[in-house]
């Protein structure tokens, strides 16, 4: 079996969730593939959560459409939409064992208990609990109940699991096992997963394809290194992984390159759209992409380039991070990697900076 | 900076009788409670005591009242209806409470009111709310003048002076002490819970079914518990509206103190007051009414 033939694709159509006058999803449209890892990421309030709780079915959307497999679903109550979904506090039986928590869905199905047993027992093996099933939820720890409501949610073998912040209440290290964890978890099932979460870095980490949000709208959808090479606005730039916003004035057309104005020097960017001269637009470029110039540095590329001084210095063992000022008083953030033989700057110091055309990106 | 930090300004001249001191203040919390205490013991628990050693010393030492209730027939009648009627009133209680408490825990504007209602007869006296069962159950009364007027029956039904009448109020006064609890009890199950159930294939009545009954079984069992033993040792209500042959215990002592029966009364109050001790020690027992008990400690 390939692993399409696994995983539910899920479409949503120009879907709204309004509470009172407050649209907490405002027109999401959104093709996930079948057999997919799609994060939903955004700051708190941003409608991610409110989307998967109307995938799962515990909100009704106010307008739009949800189908699962080519099938609306939007008239369909949770209990019949056959999805697995793990919540942010696990939600675990507390009056159920371990092994009657993971066989709860099993036995809505009426599966028999020899069959149940068995599937309650590969569950466990699969998320690495085996010999835990006679505990209750209270004698586990965090990690370990997140891993017993993980089994739960996929012992049916659903074709789509939700997850609202799994890892959430976990500590740092923990998280970065479980992140692993799930997306094995992820190539073993070939299942498609939608997956919720606030937190950039593991957006960036885990999936195949991420959909920003923001003020109950998709920003941007894309892998994480469309969405981090090329943001398509100022939200989406900002939002995930760090950036330096630069004011500018476009001065002309080269290819798919424009030329712009910034600080008295013409910086090129990328641009996927015709701006016209003389529109007043942002760039924007990552600090570990900015280089100084007179390093020992071989770009090959075209590159940019700036003079600034520098205001702040600070040296982080694995990289030296530098705030620089443009002389129009625009901040920048410059980030080196370390190194003995790389000339540390001294604050007030006045230097060159270059990066390539390709790190800069007009939004 | 430490000297300025030292909060006592008779520290110099008592430093022998500050242990003593410090010793004086943990016992704050025991004297705050000793007028009540006190109060209690000398007007509440002496008398109470006084009155049960009556069945064991009057008029000399002896176990003769406990064991000529084993041949008294008047006791067993009584003692079996007086426990009949509590368990009829709790199982009434107990089934129109548990939808009530489900309503009160879901409904969201509605839940002051709802409290409102279920607590309003608990503010007024039972003899008040008895008098006005026998207003409303009597033989021209509410109920049977409705029934008439929507000729539904002929003639007026007895309802008042049948244990009937004594279940109908019982459970309407006890009804309060059945809701609360399990309310309680349901508004602490955490809603992703159910959600959890629903995503998981459970339709809403597996979910009732499979975790909203048994989470909330701390709360049935407290309010079972509590409604039982109240039931028990009701007086006023079955001797307003009940049979005339309905008589229970509470009714039966009352009788006995009435003819200066004092040895007899003083035993039959202790067998009442050890059956409900005896039910209270063995539910705690019950792994549901533990919880309960550990809960309202909180």
């Amino acid at each position: 079996m390939n692993r399409t033939d696994r995983g539910a694709s899920v479409s949503l159509a120009e879907l709204e969730k309004r509470y009172d006058r407050v649209n907490a999803v405002d027109g999401v449209s959104l093709d996930i593939h079948s057999g997919e890892f799609l994060t939903l990421l955004g700051p708190s309030g941003s409608g991610k959560t409110s989307t998967l709780m109307m995938i799962a079915g515990f909100e009704t959307p106010t307008a739009g459409d949800i189908a699962i497999d080519g099938t609306s679903v939007v008239a369909m109550p949770p209990y019949r939409r056959n999805i697995g979904m793990v919540f942010q506090n696990y939600a675990l039986f507390p009056h159920l064992t371990v092994e009657e928590n993971i066989g709860f869905p099993l036995k809505q199905r009426g599966v028999p208990k020899a069959e149940r047993a068995r599937l309650v027992a590969e569950a466990l093996e699969l998320v690495h609990l085996p010999g835990y099933g006679e505990r209750y939820p209270r004698q586990l720890s965090g990690g370990q109940q997140q891993r017993v409501a993980v089994a739960r949610a996929v012992v049916f073998k659903p074709r789509l699991l939700l997850m609202d912040e799994p890892l959430g209440a976990l500590d740092k290290q923990l998280r970065e096992n479980l992140q692993l964890e799930m997306r094995r978890l992820h190539a073993d099932l070939g299942i498609t997963f939608i997956y919720v979460t606030h937190d950039q870095e593991e957006a960036l980490t885990m999936s195949d394809r991420i959909a920003v949000m923001n003020d109950g709208k998709v920003a941007q959808v894309g892998s994480p290194e469309d969405l981090y090479d090329r943001p398509s606005d100022r939200f989406v730039a900002g939002f995930i992984g760090e950036s330096n916003f630069l004011p500018a004035i476009v001065r002309g057309m080269e290819d798919d390159v424009v030329i712009t104005e910034c600080d008295g020097a013409l910086i090129r960017a990328m641009c996927p759209g015709r701006p016209a001269s003389g529109d007043r637009v942002t760039l924007t470029t990552r600090p570990e992409r900015l280089r100084f110039a007179d390093s020992a540095w071989n770009a090959t590329t075209p590159q940019n380039r700036l003079s600034v001084t520098v205001t702040e210095a600070v040296f982080a063992g694995e990289r030296c991070r530098y705030m620089l000022q443009a002389t129009d008083g625009t901040s920048m953030v410059l980030k080196e990697p370390s190194s003995a033989a790389i000339r540390r700057r001294a604050i007030g110091e006045r230097a060159e900076i270059s990066w390539s055309v390709a790190d800069t990106i007009l939004v | 900076m430490s000297e300025i930090a030292q909060p006592s300004p008779i520290a110099v001249p008592l430093g022998a009788v500050r242990p003593l001191l410090r010793n004086w203040r943990r016992h704050v919390p025991l004297m705050l409670v000793a007028p009540l205490l006190i109060y209690m013991l000398v007007l509440y628990a002496l008398p109470v005591l006084a009155m049960l050693l009556r069945s064991l010393n009057d008029p000399t030492w002896t176990l003769s009242h406990y064991t000529a209730l084993f041949e008294d027939v008047v006791f067993a009648k009584t003692f079996w209806i007086t426990f009949n009627t509590s368990v009829i009133v709790t199982l009434g209680c107990l089934i129109l409470g548990y939808p009530v408490a489900m309503g009160l825990v879901r409904a969201k504007t509605m839940a002051p009111l709802i409290l409102v209602v279920i607590l309003l007869p608990f503010w007024t006296s039972v003899l008040v709310r008895s008098y006005a069962w026998m207003v409303l159950l009597g033989r021209h009364g509410l109920i049977n003048e409705g029934l008439l007027a929507l000729g539904m029956i002929d003639r007026p039904m007895r309802i008042l002076n049948t244990s009937l009448a004594t279940q109908i109020a019982m459970i309407h006064i006890l009804l309060p002490y059945m809701i609360l609890p399990i309310a309680n009890a349901l508004r602490q199950i955490d809603p992703s819970l159910l959600r959890a159930a629903s995503g998981l294939g459970a339709t809403p009545f597996m979910t009732f079914r499979q975790v909203i009954l048994p989470l909330s079984m701390s709360g049935v069992a407290a309010g079972t518990l509590l409604t039982f033993v109240l039931a028990l040792g009701f007086y006023i209500t079955p001797a307003m509206v009940g049979g005339p042959r309905d008589i229970t215990l509470s009714m039966l002592i009352a009788q006995e103190v009435d003819q200066l029966n004092w040895a007899y009364a003083a035993t039959l109050s202790a067998v009442l007051l050890a059956t409900a001790l005896g039910i209270l020690a063995a539910a705690r027992h019950l792994p549901g009414v533990g919880n309960a008990f550990r809960m309202s400690m909180r």
